[in-house]
């Protein structure tokens, strides 16, 4: 089985692939074709990846058959094959409600470039995960980071542009900075493999140089993960891009650069150096703290829908970094739920507003009274995604924000529960304010006459909604993922 | 059929229910013929709870573990029982006045009313028949969510804006103070399982328990306690069929059931018995009695003064829980049914009223009682039961509620329930005499509501008359709750 040997780098392969042939076809259906074939073959391989690694233990690849440190390694264990999942799933499912969507929102000649460039993304992004080499990662990040810039343009709105534009500036100097810090890392050890850098690092721990680099990675991630208050670019960028592309970004782009930060806090620099010589936790807890907070009384403020889910976003990193402020295990289990579980509610409640977006044109709350009785299917899967996003029993979120409070609990946090209750309660605001105008207002009266979504729109929109409820009523899956891969991230790298 | 058969048909039989009038939402006579039928069928699986419970069996039934220890179970113990032996006997009446009313009144949405209706009956049902407190959490917020739309139903800023504060106050106590309450009982004791006698025994010392049992007395927020009573009287823009048989009985006796619940399984009579933080709810408990009854007294809107009356007959079973004597937790039990009954009558006969007459104040009542005798004699019957006055079932559950406090020698529980007697009385005779002895004020020719209506209340006000004369079944139910032993 030669090709199951070479998994780690066919899931990457295959959509970097894909996007040059995309350019080629330059036909907006067999464009199409192309990238959903190449995401459905992505969410298998990383499934066969998952099951291999919870069978065998980490994989650890060598590209070109160059043995590590000298060439460059990709390596899967629990956390990697958990995100790529999370990455492919959101891929295959966003790649189907892709045709009518970008039918609609992108111009014909562009649909083949655009179908590329979302590959791109969507290799970087996978590349992120699989490598095990620091470098390797600055290069699939930018990767990733230019093709968005470039998908995030092409949305109908001219503000696209300007959105666009902000994230450039601002995802440029996160990467910068990235590059900066890895570049200070490599000086002080003369390596870029991530095991090797953090089987060196210990040495040269207590020197300026690493700490330096330690400080520009950790930026340079939190402009790439939204993290409070290095988000700015974040609501606009998610409001004004395609459909299909705030779906995915938001459902997986972010959480991938959560992924970054706990492979360089846990496995590069470790423990003890994070939390114990640079108490991160320090900076991480009140930044996360504001972001729930002051990201959700904004978004109880906002006219726009997406740009809400946007600052919601912001608020729900929060809740997910303060997992990893918490730095026990339960804590850093809860943060891999929530990106998890997050992707879920976020994937659900960005493709009901494509749906939208495709039948009425517009995700301004005013334009929509009265919605749920044309869309009820569209409108119904909103309403599962709100309610998980809100925590309610039995949906996903409920799960993931249980864990975190007993995670803070048993550090003897208890003053972090009201920070999420409250968290919670605005989340009930901001989208009961949707839900109100959407069925119980009189309707619109230009809204008279409208259907529902086309089927290939609604069905992975539902699919992601009933993903929400399946994982808070049976969350052994998810939990026990996210448990061993937190053990792993504590216990192999103390 | 077994124990858990049962269980699993009791919350089944809602949702299909639900599913079944969604899909034959067109076809409107088929419709209603399951809104009527399926409630029918409910009752004839709850009506064989009672049987295994009396004779000591637990029956339970396992759903899925959730999350590492925490599980969907269901579990019919007596008083869950008693719980959902009253809202499966009053949810096929009140279906059928809700048919009556809804044609009556012509409103929209009919089939939307009908599903969120069975659902939340639904809700109920997993409240009564929660196992654990994460099951019952899950069931407690269906029945919020799933009223909500009842609640909004007519779409008008009134509704929306009525519908804004319950649900607000509702989750707002739900998330804030239960959920974080559950949270701690888990991390503390390790389980949220039902226990008799508690789970929580020496785990918090008295100052942190306290804390913990006002969290819980607080996030139960529908049981209505002040200053987390508004949500109630907003509520009250709802279709009456909504108001009876939602907002006098399955909402917000989950709350009261919920409470007396977490004082029985979670806390355990022995652990409150010490504790300080007991007697300040008990404080609260009869503050909510008497200023409730008090705002009563003011409300000319009718609706509005049985919303503060049901603040306040929620109290009673607050106030009887926290007693902690085994009389008083029968008293408190049996008020839950003796208050279903007789509030359930009440509203139906103001929502009949409405129907009939289009009056929804107290002042326009005059004389009414000769053009709609059905109604207003339920409604007397009904108000009898409220001030707890012979052959109502009133009388029954606040006998045992001061025998409770005369056993333990609480003077000012026995205090509390005589001056909030005479405030009863002071708001519901008036418009008994009204009704019957003045002459009308206006000429308004209207005659009794319709059939369906008439029928509904006749049979809630011959109920509250026959929990007196035959109270056998649910005193022995409330006699085998733990801690009532004497």
């Amino acid at each position: 089985m030669s090709l199951m040997e070479h998994l780690p780098i066919l899931v990457v392969i295959i959509p970097l692939l894909a996007a040059p042939l995309c350019v080629l076809a330059d036909h907006p259906r067999v464009a199409w074709l192309v990238a959903l074939a190449a995401a459905w073959l992505s969410f298998a391989a990383a499934i066969a990846l998952a099951a291999q690694v919870s069978a065998t233990g980490t994989i650890s690849y060598q590209l070109g058959g160059w043995a590590p440190p000298w060439g460059i390694e990709y390596r899967i264990d629990t956390l990697a094959s958990y995100v790529l999942i999370i990455v492919t799933a959101i891929a295959a499912l966003v790649m189907v409600a892709a045709k009518e969507s970008v039918a609609r929102e992108i111009p014909g000649e562009r649909v083949a470039r655009f179908y590329a460039a979302l590959m791109l993304v969507f290799a970087g992004l996978l590349g992120i995960v699989a490598t095990g080499d620091a470098f390797n990662v600055f290069v699939f990040l930018e990767v990733s980071s230019l093709a968005s810039y470039a998908l995030i343009s092409m949305g109908r709105d001219r503000r696209a542009l300007n959105a666009a534009f902000q994230y450039l500036v601002m995802g440029t100097i996160g990467a910068t900075f990235i590059l900066i810090g890895i570049g200070f890392l490599y000086m002080m050890t003369g390596t870029l493999n991530m095991q090797d850098l953090a089987a060196r690092l210990p040495a040269v721990a207590d020197s300026r140089t690493v700490r330096a680099g330690f400080a520009f990675l950790t930026i340079g991630i939190g402009l790439k993960l939204a993290m409070f208050p290095l988000h700015l670019w974040l609501p606009n960028a998610y409001a004004y891009a395609p459909s299909v592309v705030s779906v995915f970004l938001a459902a997986t782009a972010t959480k991938v650069a959560v992924y970054l930060m706990l492979r360089f806090v846990f496995s590069v620099f470790g423990h003890d150096f994070t939390f114990g010589q640079m108490a991160l936790h320090y900076i991480l807890l009140p930044l996360a703290m504001i972001a729930i907070i002051s990201a959700s009384l904004v978004a109880v403020f906002q006219e726009n829908l997406k740009r809400m889910l946007a600052y919601s976003s912001v608020a729900q990193i929060g809740y997910i970094l303060l997992g990893l402020a918490i730095a026990t295990t339960e804590g850093v289990t809860a943060s891999m739920l929530h990106l998890f579980n997050h992707a879920l509610m976020k994937g659900a409640l960005f493709m009901a507003l494509g749906a939208v977006v495709w039948r009425v044109g517009s995700v301004r709350l005013a334009d929509l009274a009265g919605l749920g009785h044309y869309m009820p299917w569209t409108m119904g899967a909103f309403v599962i995604g709100a309610l998980s996003l809100i925590g309610i029993p039995l949906t996903a979120g409920f799960v993931s924000k249980w864990y975190l409070v007993t995670a803070a609990m048993s550090v003897g946090w208890w003053w972090l529960v009201p920070v999420i209750a409250v968290g919670s309660l605005l989340a009930v605001i901001y989208v009961w304010r949707v839900i109100e105008v959407v069925w119980f207002r009189p309707a619109n009266p230009q809204l008279a006459g409208y259907g529902e979504a086309p089927l290939s729109l609604l069905w992975p929109t539902w699919g992601l909604a009933l993903a929400n409820l399946y994982f808070g009523i049976n969350s052994d899956l998810t939990t026990g993922t996210a448990e061993a891969a937190a053990a792993a991230l504590f216990g192999g790298l103390r | 059929m077994s124990g858990s058969t049962l269980i699993a048909l009791a919350l089944l039989l809602p949702f299909l229910g639900a599913l079944l009038i969604a899909l034959l939402g067109r076809a409107v006579a088929l419709r209603d013929g399951v809104v009527l039928l399926v409630p029918l069928v409910l009752l004839a699986v709850v009506a064989q709870l009672p049987g295994p419970v009396l004779a000591g069996e637990a029956p339970s039934l396992f759903l899925i573990e959730m999350m590492p220890g925490l599980s969907l179970r269901f579990e019919a113990e007596p008083l869950g029982v008693i719980f959902a032996c009253v809202a499966g006997l009053l949810w096929p009446i009140a279906s059928l006045y809700s048919i009556g009313y809804l044609r009556g009144n012509k409103e929209k949405h009919q089939t939307r009313f009908h599903v969120c209706f069975a659902l939340a009956i639904g809700g109920a049902m997993g409240v009564a028949l929660a196992g654990n407190l994460i099951t019952l959490f899950a069931a407690y917020e269906l029945l919020t969510l799933s009223t909500y739309p009842l609640v909004a139903h007519k779409g008008n800023d009134t509704a929306i804006r009525g519908a804004r504060t319950y649900l607000g106050i509702l989750l707002l106590t739900s998330v804030g103070f239960l959920l974080p309450a559950i949270l701690w009982t888990w991390v503390v004791a390790g389980t949220v399982e039902f226990t008799p006698g508690g789970i929580l025994a020496g785990k918090l010392d008295d100052g942190l328990m306290g804390i913990l049992l006002l969290l819980y007395v607080y996030g139960i927020g529908k049981a209505a306690l002040m200053p987390f009573h508004r949500w109630l009287p907003a509520a009250m823009v709802a279709p009456t069929p909504v108001s009876a048989l939602l907002h006098a009985v399955a909402v917000v006796k989950a709350g009261v059931f919920t409470m007396v619940k977490v004082v029985v399984y979670v806390f355990g009579t022995d652990v409150l018995t010490g504790l300080a933080a007991s007697d300040w709810v008990f404080a609260i408990a009869a503050a909510t009695i008497l200023i409730a009854s008090t705002i009563a007294l003011r409300q000319d809107n009718l609706k509005r003064r049985l919303a503060y009356s049901t603040i306040s007959q929620l109290s009673y079973v607050v106030m009887g829980a926290f007693i902690l004597a085994p009389l008083s937790l029968i008293g408190a039990a049996l008020h839950i049914v003796a208050h279903a009954f007789g509030k359930i009558t009440l509203f139906f006969a103001a929502g009949a009223i409405y129907t009939a007459s289009h009056k929804t104040e107290i002042s326009q009542l005059d004389g009414i009682g000769w053009k709609m005798p059905w109604t207003m004699a339920a409604f007397s019957i009904g108000a009898l039961s409220m001030i707890g006055i012979p052959p109502a079932a009133g009388f029954l559950s606040k006998w045992y509620l001061l025998l409770g406090a005369w056993q333990t020698e609480h003077l000012m529980a026995m205090l509390v329930i005589i001056i909030s007697t005479l405030l009863n009385t002071a708001y519901f005779a008036p418009i008994i005499y009204a009704a019957w002895f003045k002459p009308p004020v206006d000429d308004a020719q209207h005659g009794e509501a319709p059939v369906a209506i008439v029928i509904a209340l006749s049979l809630t006000a011959l109920l509250t008359l026959l929990l007196f004369f035959l109270p056998d079944l649910p005193l022995a139910l409330a006699q085998a709750i733990p801690g009532t032993a004497p």
